[in-house]
């Protein structure tokens, strides 16, 4: 109940200094009972080491769990006892990788609630199955569950399916007077004051985040509807698109002519999305003005100019359906000059289909320095996309040759490894987009088919793994473009970063953190009552003026607002660099849609690249290829995620001149 | 600037009377005028007579005061300077110690004088009464919904306008948003430059921008400027040059102004020397670092070794109220002249300066490498940061 704080004139400051530290204890840690604390192992209270503490208190005497209301306390206090205490077991270096990533896996399901001892007994016990292990420990504590019914043992398990609403709670009248004090202080559940007494009430499924969040943004609380405030994302997610396909974002990049839209262009006739009416005009306009090659670019070219001058200038939209997925197709400029419009675009996608030119000397002129074939492969790998399909295009100028073909594959190969991508994550294919070879159908030509047996494009599209959707956290969604919508008010559009957006909901927008409110929500020309992460829309807001909000800011939920700041640290990677980044270096800071002009005020120190070392305090000047962390001041207010907390909003690029100069993620906002 | 007096004596004190002519004039005398100095000039004041009889008049009288400057402000935009003080002289209206704020007008002489002029402020006239380094050049820096429109003065970069217009981008069916949109923005920047480019003044018309840009626009605006008649752009249509630039940013202009074909055609403005002298200074930093040092304490160690090859220091170094400390810059100027170096004092109004005013304000290029000012950088390196913060904040 954090309205209840005198926020006004809170240092708000302090509130974040302890936000680290908050993450991954209980709720109930600032309000145990003296005798329940000397328990407990507390860092913050200067009992310096864990091990004299250990000494210390080496025969706890462990109470029987059944006793009464209060020992359930003691009980939770033990579990969190063995998570903190717990040592891993001695293990061989395969089975430790094992375990470790078996563990992270089961954390993600569960959350915090279930001690490490817990699942690493569990893993060990079901040889790492991830599926064995999480249904033995949820079942373990939905049948705890059902026999505590304690309110904030729910809270702390809400990410387990939170049913038995039939049973009712029988909490002691003290017990409740508590939770409601803790409840007071964490300022957890703005709505719904009563909520720990009933049992289903989830509010929100991340507890913890919670608590923290609405102390960072305790500044400004915001009143949203009760139906927002306790909404559960993952489950409305579940009902509205259980039935549907995954949605999958691919960007198409490559170097200028490479091919991207006339590929493009020719998948989605063939896939049946342009009629061949619209096809048919394509063709004879271009016709017209002798560029008939550029007819399939011309489904995505739209405007006169990129026609007339037959390239691609912004980053054109269009979907298609596979079998199993919504494709959304993001083709990107090659050009240059176009490289703003291609993060802004990159950064809403989630796969990537790079397009290189076969032709002889075509490949080389856009692989070697300053062609776009390098810089937009490590752009999208530094914007956080890790499948990547190559298409190698016009391979029917060189007469479908195998060894064109392998040489092509094989620089590809050995560059983008040392990019970051994994050999298991990319792909590669011939094809042709202007004949349409192996675009949606196999092979028929004879020349590809007597070497080339692997899937079609397709197919490969088809392949990409959906990723994780970070349904239930607070909602994020950056603004890429904002035009007028048919009928009142006028509409944005951009995708959903994490969490979910429904009608009617109340919205922060941008620095200003002015209020907004919901309208109405479409998705691919159709309107929808919620959209959730990943997704692509549009949406109509009321209650904002048009010039409060620009292209590159961010829409959040007004519970959990997200921060904004003119100056924070940054870990970055310099690329290659003419000239070396010393302090007061000017960049444009790319984040997200956003593009805003930035300083380099300080360089804090230079890392080794692999070890995270501190190599040099203050370094004079950032060379080529070096690590540091810096801090970058903007000369109007930003919203930025750390990049911990959020991993989609937490990476910058920067850019001088027309060349990506740096890519990083933040690591401190002040 | 016109100076119509000097009178400096042995001990370096004495005055001098200038005229300023041009709103750049307000700006050198903002660098020449410290707190301390004391101007005379003539001025406007409210006085307020009381007769025997108790009532009062008050009357505005154009007269001329001499005050001791205690505080100095400058706009930039407006290029006006106003001056703070105590009067120090006596005077009909006004009496001893009364406080007066001079506003310096253009065409109206003033005097100033220093308790002690040192070189820089010397130089700073002659250079502000060289009649042949005003060339005035107007840049246009633009992108798809964001556009600049500056002047660049001798010593001088102005932002007069600023033009941020959110365009839809291209959508599946709705194109003509998207042209609409554009031809909205066209119309606002080809206004602006209509409002603040003087054609008698300026010699030169930059139109900068990343892709096709610059061109659809130089397009629309002729257009325009057939269809409405505006004649001033149709006559001037020789002056615009069209030159590429990554972004439509204001620091983009430091890539204006180093290209090739406008460094051709006004090879003799500070600003392009700047960006061209602070580009070495990087590109030495790149190839040979111990030969390229910034901050206060690594120069002064590289000037008392007189290994100093070219000094760049940004002028608001010497604005600063601290007379010690800018007497310190002043000597590093001297004693790296003296050495025979170069020294290329840097206006904090251009984009350049402003990038080296962020560098601690001071950088230098050495004859030979020293390695050992970087090596003595760890056990002390606080005050190499403390330095660098210090000239943050002027």
């Amino acid at each position: 109940m954090s309205r209840h704080r005198i926020v006004r004139g809170m240092d708000y400051n302090d509130e974040y200094d302890g936000y680290d530290d908050v993450y991954g204890h209980s709720v109930d840690d600032d309000c145990v009972s003296p005798t329940d604390q000397q328990w407990l192992y507390d860092r913050a209270r200067g009992q310096q080491s864990m091990s004299a503490f250990i000494k210390k208190n080496k025969n706890i005497e462990e109470e029987a769990e059944d006793d009464d209301e209060d020992d359930d306390d003691e009980a939770y206090q033990k579990a969190r006892r063995d998570s903190e205490n717990f040592q891993m077991p001695e293990l061989d270096d395969i089975a430790q990788a094992k375990l470790s990533s078996c563990v992270d896996e089961v954390r993600s399901v569960v959350g915090d609630a279930v001690s490490e001892r817990r699942i690493v007994e569990t893993s060990m016990r079901f040889d790492y199955d991830i599926q064995k292990i999480l249904d033995d420990i949820l079942n373990e504590e939905t049948n705890k569950k059902e026999k505590e019914k304690r309110p904030q043992k729910l809270k702390l398990n809400a990410t387990t399916p939170a049913t038995k609403s039939s049973t009712t709670p029988k909490p002691t009248p003290t017990k409740i007077t508590l939770s409601a004090v803790k409840d007071a202080r964490r300022g957890f559940d703005i709505a719904s004051p009563k909520a720990p007494s009933s049992p289903n009430v989830s509010g929100r499924n991340t507890p913890v985040e919670g608590g923290d969040e609405a102390g960072r943004g305790s500044t400004t609380i915001f009143k949203v509807s009760k139906d927002q405030a306790q909404r559960n994302a993952q489950q409305l997610y579940e009902q509205e698109r259980a039935t549907q396909k995954s949605h999958i974002h691919m960007i198409v990049i490559g170097h200028v002519d490479a091919g991207k839209s006339t590929l493009m262009g020719h998948l989605l006739y063939d896939t049946g999305n342009v009629s061949q009416r619209v096809m048919h005009k394509h063709e004879q306009e271009s016709k017209k003005l002798g560029k008939q090659s550029f007819m399939y670019a011309w489904v995505l070219d739209e405007t006169g100019e990129e026609r007339a001058r037959g390239i691609t200038m912004d980053v054109g939209q269009s979907r298609i359906e596979t079998k199993t997925k919504i494709v959304t197709l993001l083709d990107a400029p090659g050009h240059k000059d176009f490289i703003p419009n291609m993060i802004s675009g990159a950064t809403q996608a989630d796969v990537a289909l790079l397009v290189v030119d076969a032709t002889r000397g075509e490949f080389e002129s856009g692989f070697e320095l300053g062609g776009q074939t390098r810089e937009h492969a490590i752009l999208v790998r530094s914007l956080g996309v890790n499948q990547l399909g190559v298409v190698i295009n016009k391979l029917d100028t060189v007469g479908w040759s195998k060894e064109r073909f392998q040489e092509i594959v094989h620089k590809l190969k050995s560059f983008l490894k040392q990019a970051g991508f994994k050999e298991s994550d990319v792909s590669f294919t011939p094809c042709s987009g202007l004949t349409g070879e192996n675009l949606t159908k196999a092979a028929q030509e004879p020349a590809l088919k007597a070497w080339y047996e692997g899937p079609n494009l397709l197919e490969v599209i088809e392949h990409f793994k959906v990723p994780e959707r970070a349904i239930d956290r607070p909602l994020r969604m950056s603004v890429s473009d904002i035009y007028k919508g048919t009928g009142s008010g006028f509409c944005i559009s951009g995708r959903i970063e994490t969490g979910a957006l429904c009608v009617n909901d109340k919205v922060l927008v941008g620095a200003s953190r002015e209020q907004a409110q919901v309208k109405s929500l479409s998705m691919d020309e159709l309107t929808q009552t919620s959209v959730f992460a990943g997704d692509q829309v549009s949406v109509t807001l009321a209650g904002i003026d048009v010039n409060n909000i620009t292209v590159g800011c961010i829409i959040c939920d007004p519970q959990m607002p997200i921060p904004v700041t003119t100056r924070f640290q940054c870990r970055i990677i310099v690329f290659n660099v003419k000239v070396p980044i010393t302090m007061g270096y000017p960049v444009l800071l790319h984040h997200q849609s956003l593009i805003e002009p930035a300083v380099v005020c300080k360089l804090t120190a230079s890392i080794h690249k692999s070890t995270g070392e501190v190599v040099k305090k203050k370094p004079r000047c950032l060379g080529q290829n070096s690590c540091a962390l810096v801090e970058v001041e903007t000369s109007r207010p930003i919203c930025i995620e750390r990049y911990s907390d959020f991993k989609e909003l937490g990476r910058i690029m920067l850019r001088v001149a027309g060349v990506t100069i740096a890519a990083g993620m933040v690591t401190k906002i002040r | 600037m016109k100076l119509l007096g000097k009178y400096v004596d042995k001990g370096m004190q004495g005055n001098v009377t200038l005229v300023p002519e041009e709103p750049e004039d307000m700006w050198h005398a903002y660098n020449l005028i410290a707190e301390g100095d004391s101007v005379r000039s003539t001025t406007i004041r409210k006085v307020q007579n009381e007769t025997a009889t108790g009532s009062s008049t008050s009357s505005r009288v154009r007269t001329t005061l001499t005050i001791a400057v205690e505080a100095i402000d400058f706009d930039t935009q407006a290029c006006v300077l106003r001056l703070k003080g105590r009067n120090i002289e006596e005077n009909q209206f006004v009496k001893m110690g009364a406080y007066h704020t001079l506003d310096l007008e253009l065409n109206r002489k003033f005097e100033l004088r220093k308790p002690e002029w040192d070189t820089i402020a010397l130089e700073r006239i002659d250079m502000a009464c060289d009649p042949t380094q005003s060339a005035d050049v107007a840049a246009v820096v633009m992108q798809e919904g964001l556009a600049h429109v500056c002047l660049i003065t001798a010593s001088m970069t102005l932002v007069r306008s600023k033009i941020e217009v959110s365009i839809p981008r291209k959508r599946k069916g709705y194109v003509q948003q998207h042209e609409k949109g554009l031809a909205k923005f066209y119309e606002q920047v080809m206004q602006s430059i209509l409002r603040h480019v003087n054609f008698e003044i300026v010699k030169c018309v930059l139109i900068a921008s990343p892709g096709f840009v610059r061109d659809q626009f130089y397009d629309y605006m002729f257009q325009q400027a057939v269809k409405m008649d505006y004649k001033v752009l149709l006559d001037n249509k020789s002056r615009f040059m069209l030159v590429h630039a990554s972004s439509g940013f204001k620091h983009s202009l430091k890539e204006v102004l180093q290209d090739p074909a406008v460094v051709a055609k006004m090879s003799d403005t500070k600003a392009a020397g700047e960006v061209k002298a602070l580009e070495q200074f990087y590109m030495m930093l790149q190839c040979e670092p111990a030969k390229a040092y910034y901050g206060k304490k690594h120069v002064l160690r590289a000037a008392e070794a007189q290994s100093i090859e070219t000094l760049l220091i940004s002028d608001n170094l010497f604005r600063c109220q601290d007379v010690n400390l800018r007497k310190e810059y002043v000597n590093l100027v001297e004693s790296v002249r003296d050495a025979g170096g170069e020294v290329k004092i840097f206006s904090s109004m251009h984009i350049s300066g402003e990038q080296l005013a962020q560098l601690t304000g001071v950088a230098a290029i050495l004859r030979f490498p020293m390695p050992e000012l970087e090596d003595s950088d760890d056990d002390d390196d606080d005050d190499g940061a403390a330095g660098g913060d210090n000239s943050d904040s002027d």
